[in-house]
């Protein structure tokens, strides 16, 4: 339970210090987290501190376009691909009901690492409005990093005018040994609505850091899921605010883990108006030696009576090295409010292995059965249908 | 007689005799000089006639304390304590007449009032719950006042069952070879910054040693309290059960109201061998400080059991109504196959108060059991913070532990937050953790003040309702009285 | 003896997510010493609403009129205070108490009520004895005294335990609000003799009710129906059995 926040040397981070501004920014200020940082305690960024992580270099539109094809896309819907941080625009299209912004300043959350980073490096990104009343149907943003001991930060923003709603699927995918550091700022505005599917499918030897900045409004949902399925070492952070009213937020989803690689979700859900809701289910099965780790805060400012926060995370270990950290974090300054969260940990329930076994299934394909029912109910929260079956196709079993 | 009324008049009684008769070859050395530096350690080590090899010790532990720095995780703030504006070793001193406990502290009076009078009546209705059985056993007293110990009580009936219970500062020197083996074994003097300023400074506390196969015949009850100014209390409490021995152990505290914070850094360790069992039971009532949150005594308390042995079991019990902030994990560690541990809490924050609490537990060995049931009740301006720690290490096969943390929040000025750390690298251990944080239901009060009760007698009795499952882990009376003290601690948070 | 309690205009709405809504539309309601009077009426039409009204609930807002208990103003006191007076609310729903032993519960409020009276408080020993001549009587087994107030008790329990608060705390004036729903003929039958062991010069009753069937059992003295937050009838004890029969349909049309 230790904290102290330590600057350290390392090639890694100064490649990036010296990619930035140079010394004196937020980056050299901060450092790379050492585990003694609370929010860094189950997730040792020590592999990347070694590294000299270069800019990416331009990956050409057939590179890109081979790549693509081997990902699961919805077949209808616009569609904006970055390839090794540079939009490529010959596999790109927008409908008429995303309209292009110029791209505006957020909140810096200047003492997350991973916005820190994304702030110093940021190169390109997508910022679209959706106008007030709008339905803007699904939006494919596909970032692909290819190449070795390179690193991709890009920033997107996306708002949600009044009213208006789109579906957006975040796809994260590549080959090699890269870093890549997306950050996401949604606005969603009175009565809008975002659906956020995403797959972090990156390269298994990638390092994955994103950070989603969400911010609702009256009555609006921001709705999310993602799939971490990929990189040796991913963590998908989300910071959500729920500023006024009748606010809904879920941040759900599924990690699967396995070889010697570490997933994390991390979320703060911070309720900071009154008769907000929030939900959280988070599922991981983790095999050989994966790693797993959830931190999952609600922060239940004074004012925002009448919260309702309900998370709930559960992690299914299947082989003797795996391995959980699990943090859910109630922090509550309003008294009428209702919230809870709950943790299991725990294996397959031999009863039930041995239920299917007598039932003449064999042993691996009872397992499957068994772990695909645990995270089916997970799985659900997935309220778009063809989104939905494209995550249950990826899954690797 | 209930157990903290009786262990109350002992200890007023031996507090009217040891004034009398105690410590007159002291009168000069009885308060050290304010300030913390090596000489201060070598003159307690002195005062207490301890052997070289416990100076060598202390002296260790406080150049370790000096590179250490005060943990900032836990959540609660504090003007800087200055550890040089303090008296480390302070004797009761000799005082013109006789002179009762309660002349000093009225306002502790007063809440013996309170807690005294439906006693009787509250044990017999609380028989309907078929503890009418129950035997009142008599209550083994060892008094500890600004951490000197005064006195000890039923030692002649402890001796003939074999069982050792005395000031650790008699333990150091009458049974030196036991305090070494074990003493630091479970909190090492390094383990943090307050353990080892009270590995350096600590000037009496109680020691325990059960013998194998003894079932110690009676209750120990240790009364801890604080009387003199600008003093911290540095208690340090031992306890050892051996193979097939068991032991129930309180601990009562109070303190008088000051308007300056006091420091109160306790160790407590102990060690349960196969098959022994350990029950550790606290009422924590140090002064919370006033209400405008001035005064009051910072509660910084490392406790820790080590269930050595196959099969044994510590179960830790407490309600913490008092201290203006409380820093306190009571953990163990299962590291005997089989072994069990068990956390019940109920953690009362009124006023400014504010508290940090919780419980580790480490599952080293297969088959290990832990429960974990905190009750956390946030009221005024008060902050309170469950953080708890459940790991299950790769050896802990089958090892399971249940968790549940409950809070309640009474008015809206307050704060209630649960910080648990889930970790598990065995496949076949299985954890559940369960949180829930709700306010004061309205269709409780209202029934229950249909019914004729007064908003602040139906809070009473709802909050206890809700800390029901630690209460009943207490030892019967103690339970009676603590119910009292939550309802005393919550006064003036409702309406 | 007619200004026992004297319910002029009474007016109240409850705050529905950010709207009020009107619930009572002014009632007028005298219930003199010694007698018991049913309500009846469809689902809705503000019974419920009345019981808590009278009895303190503070989620109701009272717009207008007044509610005068044995000469008090009744909706300037507490609910506490309401029921050291002498007034009894039996739940529809009786509320939970998780942790709170029952018997300790039972004590602790019998004995506010005597305080608030300046009677005597009862020792334990007193408590008992007089509770389990109480639970006998309404063939409750002492196990309900050591669990939890109405935790795990089936419908029948839970109303049994309000009947034996009632026994126990002696009011003046009682009302039940559907004391009936979710009981069996033989709970039924004990309810409403623990009521009508009551009844006498100085107990009233007010008995909330769908069905006549508990008025066979408790007879009142008067019947008024209740509609859309008024009382649209009043008549004597042939008016349950015209209900039964004819539907509210007629009483509805009448005062339309």
């Amino acid at each position: 339970m230790n904290v102290a926040t330590t600057v350290q040397t390392s090639p890694g981070l100064e490649a990036f210090v010296g990619r930035s501004a140079g010394q004196g920014t937020a980056l050299s200020a901060m450092g790379i987290p050492t585990r003694r940082v609370e929010a860094w305690r189950y997730t040792p960024l020590r592999a990347f501190a070694d590294t000299v992580w270069a800019e990416a270099p331009a990956l050409s539109d057939a590179q890109a376009q081979t790549v693509l094809a081997g990902l699961p896309l919805p077949e209808a819907g616009s569609c904006v691909v970055f390839a090794n941080g540079r939009r490529v625009e010959a596999l790109s299209s927008l409908s008429d009901s995303i309209v292009s912004t110029a791209a505006e300043a957020e909140d810096p959350l200047e003492d997350r690492f991973s916005a820190v980073l994304n702030a110093a490096l940021v190169q390109d990104g997508l910022s679209v409005r959706i106008p007030a009343g709008t339905d803007a149907g699904m939006l494919a943003l596909v970032s692909l990093t290819v190449g070795e001991n390179i690193s991709t930060h890009l920033r997107h923003r996306i708002v949600l005018e009044e009213g208006a709603s789109l579906t957006l699927f975040d796809v994260n995918a590549g080959e090699g040994r890269y870093v890549t550091n997306p950050r996401l700022d949604i606005v969603v505005g009175k009565g809008a609505r975002l659906t956020h599917v995403k797959l972090q499918q990156d390269s298994l030897t990638a390092g994955h850091l994103a950070i989603v900045a969400a911010s609702v409004d009256g009555n609006g949902n921001y709705d999310s899921f993602t799939l971490n399925n990929g990189s040796e070492l991913a963590r998908h952070e989300v910071v959500a605010k729920l500023t006024a009213a009748h606010a809904q937020v879920h941040v759900n989803g599924i990690q699967i883990v396995d070889g010697s690689r570490l997933n994390d979700l991390t979320s703060m859900i911070y309720h900071a108006a009154p008769d907000c809701g929030s939900r959280q289910t988070v599922k991981t099965v983790l095999s050989e030696s994966g790693q797993g780790v959830f931190q999952g805060k609600i922060l239940v400012d004074r004012i925002a009576q009448k919260t309702d926060g309900y998370q709930m995370n559960q992690a299914l270990l299947l082989s003797e090295k795996a391995q959980i950290n699990s943090k859910p974090e109630l922090e509550i300054y309003a008294d009428d409010v209702k919230c809870s969260h709950g943790a299991t940990v725990g294996a397959l329930d031999d009863e039930q292995l041995f239920y299917l076994r007598s039932r003449g299934i064999p042993e691996a394909e009872a397992r499957d059965i068994l772990v695909r029912a645990f995270l089916l109910d997970a799985l659900d929260l997935v309220t778009d249908e063809t989104l939905r079956d494209l995550l249950q196709g990826s899954i690797r079993a | 007689m209930p157990a903290v009324t009786e262990t109350r008049e002992t200890v007023e009684k031996l507090a009217k005799s040891s004034y009398e008769w105690g410590f007159e070859t002291d009168i000069e050395m009885d308060i050290a000089p304010k300030g913390l530096n090596e000489e201060t350690v070598r003159l307690i080590s002195a005062r207490k006639e301890e052997p070289e090899w416990m100076l060598e010790w202390r002296l260790k532990a406080f150049r370790m304390w000096l590179e250490m720095k005060e943990p900032e995780w836990a959540k609660v703030s504090h003007p800087p304590i200055d550890y040089q504006d303090a008296h480390y070793f302070a004797q009761p001193k000799k005082k013109p007449g006789p002179k009762s406990l309660d002349e000093v502290d009225p306002e502790l009076l007063k809440t013996y009032a309170k807690l005294g009078i439906p006693l009787h009546e509250q044990a017999l209705l609380a028989g309907v719950e078929g503890a009418e059985e129950q035997k009142r056993m008599p209550v083994a007293v060892d008094a500890v006042f600004d951490s000197v110990s005064v006195a000890t009580t039923f030692r002649k009936t402890l001796e003939e069952a074999g069982v050792i219970f005395c000031p650790i500062s008699e333990a150091i020197r009458e049974h030196s070879d036991l305090v070494k083996q074990y003493l630091g074994s479970v909190v090492p003097a390094g383990d943090n910054f307050f353990a080892a300023l009270n590995s350096a400074v600590f000037t009496d506390g109680s020691f325990v040693y059960v013998p194998k196969g003894v079932r110690c015949p009676m209750e120990l009850s240790t009364y801890f309290r604080i009387n003199a100014r600008n003093t911290g209390q540095f208690e340090r409490t031992l306890i050892i059960v051996e193979e097939r021995a068991s032991v129930s152990y309180l601990e009562g505290c109070t303190a008088p109201q000051r308007d300056e914070n006091q420091l109160h850094a306790a160790v407590v360790e102990l060690i349960a061998m196969d098959d022994a069992s350990i029950k550790y039971s606290t009422v924590q009532n140090w002064y919370p400080g006033d209400d405008e949150g001035r005064g009051g005594i910072y509660n910084f308390v490392t406790k820790r059991g080590a269930c050595r042995g196959v099969r044994s079991k510590i179960s830790w019990t407490q309600v913490e109504t008092g201290s203006s902030i409380t820093w306190k994990y009571p953990s163990c560690v299962l590291a005997g196959e089989g072994s069990v541990g068990e956390f019940y809490s109920v953690a009362v924050t009124n006023n400014h108060q504010q508290a940090d609490t919780g419980t580790k537990m480490i599952h080293l060995a297969p088959n290990t059991r832990s429960t974990i049931i905190a009750k956390t009740i946030s009221a005024g301006k008060s902050d309170s913070t469950y953080r708890g720690l459940v790991r299950m290490q790769p050896k802990a096969r089958n090892a399971r532990n249940f968790t549940q943390c409950d809070s309640l929040l009474i008015g809206d000025q307050c704060g209630a937050h649960t910080v648990p750390y889930i970790e598990s690298r065995n496949m076949t251990a299985r954890i559940e953790h369960e949180a829930t944080t709700s306010k004061i239901s309205e269709d409780q009060l209202f029934y229950c003040r249909s019914r004729g009760l007064s908003e602040e007698d139906a809070v009473g009795l709802i909050v206890n309702g809700f800390c029901r499952e630690v209460l009943k882990e207490l030892p019967m009376e103690f339970a009676v009285e603590a119910q009292k003290l939550l309802q005393i601690s919550l006064e003036g948070s409702v309406g | 003896m007619s200004d026992f309690l004297k319910i002029q205009g009474l007016e109240a709405r409850i705050d529905a997510d950010g709207t009020p809504k009107e619930i009572l539309k002014g009632i007028d309601l005298e219930i003199p010493k010694g007698e018991i009077h049913a309500i009846m009426g469809p689902n809705g039409s503000g019974k419920s609403t009345l019981s808590y009204v009278l009895s303190g609930r503070e989620d109701y807002e009272v717009t207008s009129g007044s509610a005068t208990f044995k000469g008090e103003d009744l909706l300037a006191l507490e609910p506490e205070e309401r029921a050291a007076l002498g007034m009894f609310l039996a739940f529809q729903s009786p509320v939970e108490l998780p942790g709170v032993n029952n018997a300790n519960f039972l004590r602790t409020a019998v004995n506010a009520v005597r305080r608030a009276r300046g009677e005597d408080e009862l020792d334990a020993v007193a408590f008992l004895k007089a509770v389990r001549a109480e639970t006998k009587r309404l063939s409750m087994s002492d196990e309900m005294l050591k669990r939890a107030v109405n935790v795990g008790f089936s419908g029948g329990e839970k109303k049994r335990n309000e009947v034996l608060q009632m026994r126990l705390l002696q009011p003046s004036f009682a009302i039940l609000d559907e004391t009936d729903s979710g009981l069996d003929i033989d709970a039924l039958r004990i309810v409403a003799d623990g009521v009508n062991s009551l009844r006498g010069p100085d107990f009233s009753a007010l008995v909330i009710t769908h069905h006549q069937r508990l008025l066979d059992y408790i007879v009142p003295d008067r019947v008024h129906v209740m509609a859309k937050g008024k009382i649209i009838y009043s008549g004597g004890p042939e008016v349950a059995k015209t209900l039964e029969k004819q539907g509210y349909t007629q009483f509805l049309e009448a005062a339309a």
